[in-house]
């Protein structure tokens, strides 16, 4: 008995269906569907189509306001990010000359990656506090006189947060771009008399590209699905657009806070898409 | 996977790196520039977390900031005995057997997953695409459908069925493409040559292709492990009545303001290291082994 080729990899990756098939792709339509339905104001739904809640979602000045907040966030995180985690990959490719001191440094990166990020997240308190290390320092030393109230629940606490867990998701994708960059080219340009920029701007730039695709997309779904880190972090003084969806859910507000997560997917789905139109990530991987 | 050719190309790297460093005695400015920016980054990412250790420790009189109280264990009896911490024991207790299962689906049905896409088949697209959906949808959209999905059809919420789909549409995406990584070093000429001698398709993959990805496999657990270990989006909407570790320390960061919470702090990274620590162990045992086999 001959099985084609393609009844193999399907055999394959059936078992992937199974889970995404009823944990993706059913809830994602659930949520879609209680979107257009009208709620009875007890948690209920009454499936009568409506669009009155997209209405709501898309004209509302607050969501407005919310997904502003949730953009700057993201846009703040991923450059911070993407520059740290740019540099830090291309010291260690380019600057650690010990093939294995590279691994090891490599290998200190991402070990917070494997601990809980809540405890990471609430691991700035002690320092960010008013009377945490950084007020104190700068207190003694006679810098500021009264404790600088910005640091903890704020914006900036949780642009720092972001950064604190994100950087990683940045670092391993353009390492491993960067550490396939063939160092002859590199050289090469050296010979040809490139300067130092010529060579980040020619070489190192557009051949990582794949790496900051892959970084970005981890980043920016992260910062704009997420909803803790703004929540303790801003002390409850800004919220995001998935904050204010389980705000919603909490008082049973299915259709709007649907309605709002289906605008939150496609604006999101659309990003990815976008990014993945520019680097094929699947060839990048597999190669 | 010998030594010798690995140790030529180590060198060849060497040697090229040497003749791209710009000057050869000395280093160029960048360097210190750059080395100074990583050992910032280094500090910023740990600095943080080694003060909650710190502070974990403190007697009965400690504070949720520096300086630091007295010396004791007082939290950590608190964290597992007081009532207004909750049921700690028992969220780890539930973390860690709901992370071993998460994990064993994870390796079996990443592995099986990569092995359909070494080559194109028709609709590997839509898998793909379905894949990168579900990494990147937001998890508490995703955790609220599934919960609205079960109560739907009338099934409870539970942990070993909601919880653990929503968990695995967030770990399996990530163990795929890490598999990707690791496949993407997996010559297909061993396998052609085990076919050759005669070898069934199970044998090849039981005594050819197992054997090899086996480090990476490891790192698969190893992501399996930790994303559901320390997953709270998806599950929150998902677990049932009782809480996962994550949910656990949510909301004791709503409730609690005392070092307890630096204390399960403590404990959960000791654990996330023990993992971390077994699964390095697993890895070179793996090479040694090997390595003792060539000689």
């Amino acid at each position: 008995m001959r099985v084609s080729r393609s009844t193999i990899s399907w055999l394959y990756v059936s078992p992937l269906m199974f889970v995404l098939i009823p944990f993706f792709v059913l809830p994602i339509l659930v949520v879609l569907v209680a979107s257009v339905f009208e709620t009875d104001g007890f948690g209920g739904l009454i499936p009568t189509f409506t669009l009155a809640n997209y209405a709501t979602v898309l004209t509302s000045g607050l969501t407005f306001n919310l997904y502003l907040a949730t953009v700057k966030f993201t846009v703040l995180t991923w450059f911070f990010t993407l520059l740290l985690g740019f540099f830090v990959a291309y010291f260690l490719v380019f600057h650690v000359r010990n093939p294995l001191l590279a691994i090891g440094l490599f290998l200190i990166c991402t070990v917070p990656f494997w601990t809980s990020n809540i405890i990471r997240m609430i691991s700035w308190i002690p320092l960010l506090g008013k009377e945490g290390l950084i007020n104190s320092a700068l207190l003694r030393i006679g810098l500021i006189r009264e404790p600088l109230e910005f640091l903890l629940y704020s914006g900036f606490a949780v642009v720092v947060a972001y950064v604190h867990q994100l950087t990683i998701f940045m670092i391993v994708p353009i390492f491993n771009s960067m550490a396939r960059i063939d160092k002859r080219v590199v050289e090469a340009a050296i010979d040809a008399g490139a300067s130092r920029f010529d060579i980040m701007r020619l070489i190192i730039v557009p051949l990582s590209k794949s790496g900051i695709a892959l970084g970005s997309i981890f980043v920016a779904s992260i910062v704009m699905g997420d909803f803790f880190v703004t929540k303790v972090m801003s002390g409850g003084g800004s919220a995001s657009v998935v904050s204010a969806f389980y705000e919603d859910i909490s008082v049973l507000q299915y259709p709007g806070a649907a309605a709002s997560a289906i605008v939150l997917t496609v604006v999101l789905l659309a990003m990815v898409a976008l990014i993945l139109r520019t680097v094929d990530i699947r060839k990048e991987i597999t190669r | 996977m010998s030594t010798a050719p690995q140790a030529v190309t180590m060198a060849d790297e060497r040697m090229t790196k040497r003749a791209i460093a710009p000057s050869r005695g000395g280093r160029p400015w960048t360097f210190y520039l750059l080395a100074t920016l990583f050992t910032c980054y280094v500090v910023a990412l740990y600095g943080p977390m080694i003060c909650i250790y710190i502070l974990s420790f403190q007697d009965v009189r400690g504070g949720l900031v520096f300086p630091m109280k007295g010396l004791s264990l007082h939290w950590f009896v608190d964290l597992f005995t007081q009532v207004r911490t909750g049921d700690v024991k028992g969220a780890f207790d539930r973390s860690i057997k709901l992370a071993i299962v998460v994990t064993v689906i994870t390796v079996v049905v990443s592995f099986m997953a990569a092995m359909a896409f070494r080559r194109r088949f028709p609709g590997d697209n839509i898998v793909f695409a379905l894949m990168i959906g579900s990494l990147v949808a937001p998890g508490l959209v995703l955790g609220i459908g599934v919960g609205l999905l079960f109560n739907a059809i009338g099934i409870e919420t539970s942990p070993y069925a909601s919880a653990l789909g929503a968990q695995l549409s967030w770990t399996l995406p990530f163990g795929v493409l890490v598999m990707f990584a690791v496949m993407s070093r997996f010559n297909p000429a061993w396998e052609e040559a085990a076919r050759d001698l005669g070898a069934t398709a199970w044998q090849t993959i039981r005594l050819v292709i197992i054997p090899v990805l086996a480090p990476g496999l490891v790192a698969v657990a190893l992501f399996g492990f930790t994303l559901s270990y320390d997953e709270f989006a998806r599950t929150l909407q998902t677990a049932g009545p009782q809480n996962t570790l994550p949910l656990e320390i949510w909301s004791m960061t709503l409730n609690v303001t005392s070092p307890s919470l630096y204390a399960l702090g403590t404990v959960t990274t000791i654990i996330s290291f023990l993992i971390i620590g077994a699964a390095l162990g697993t890895i070179v045992f793996i090479q040694r082994r090997r390595g003792a086999r060539a000689s």
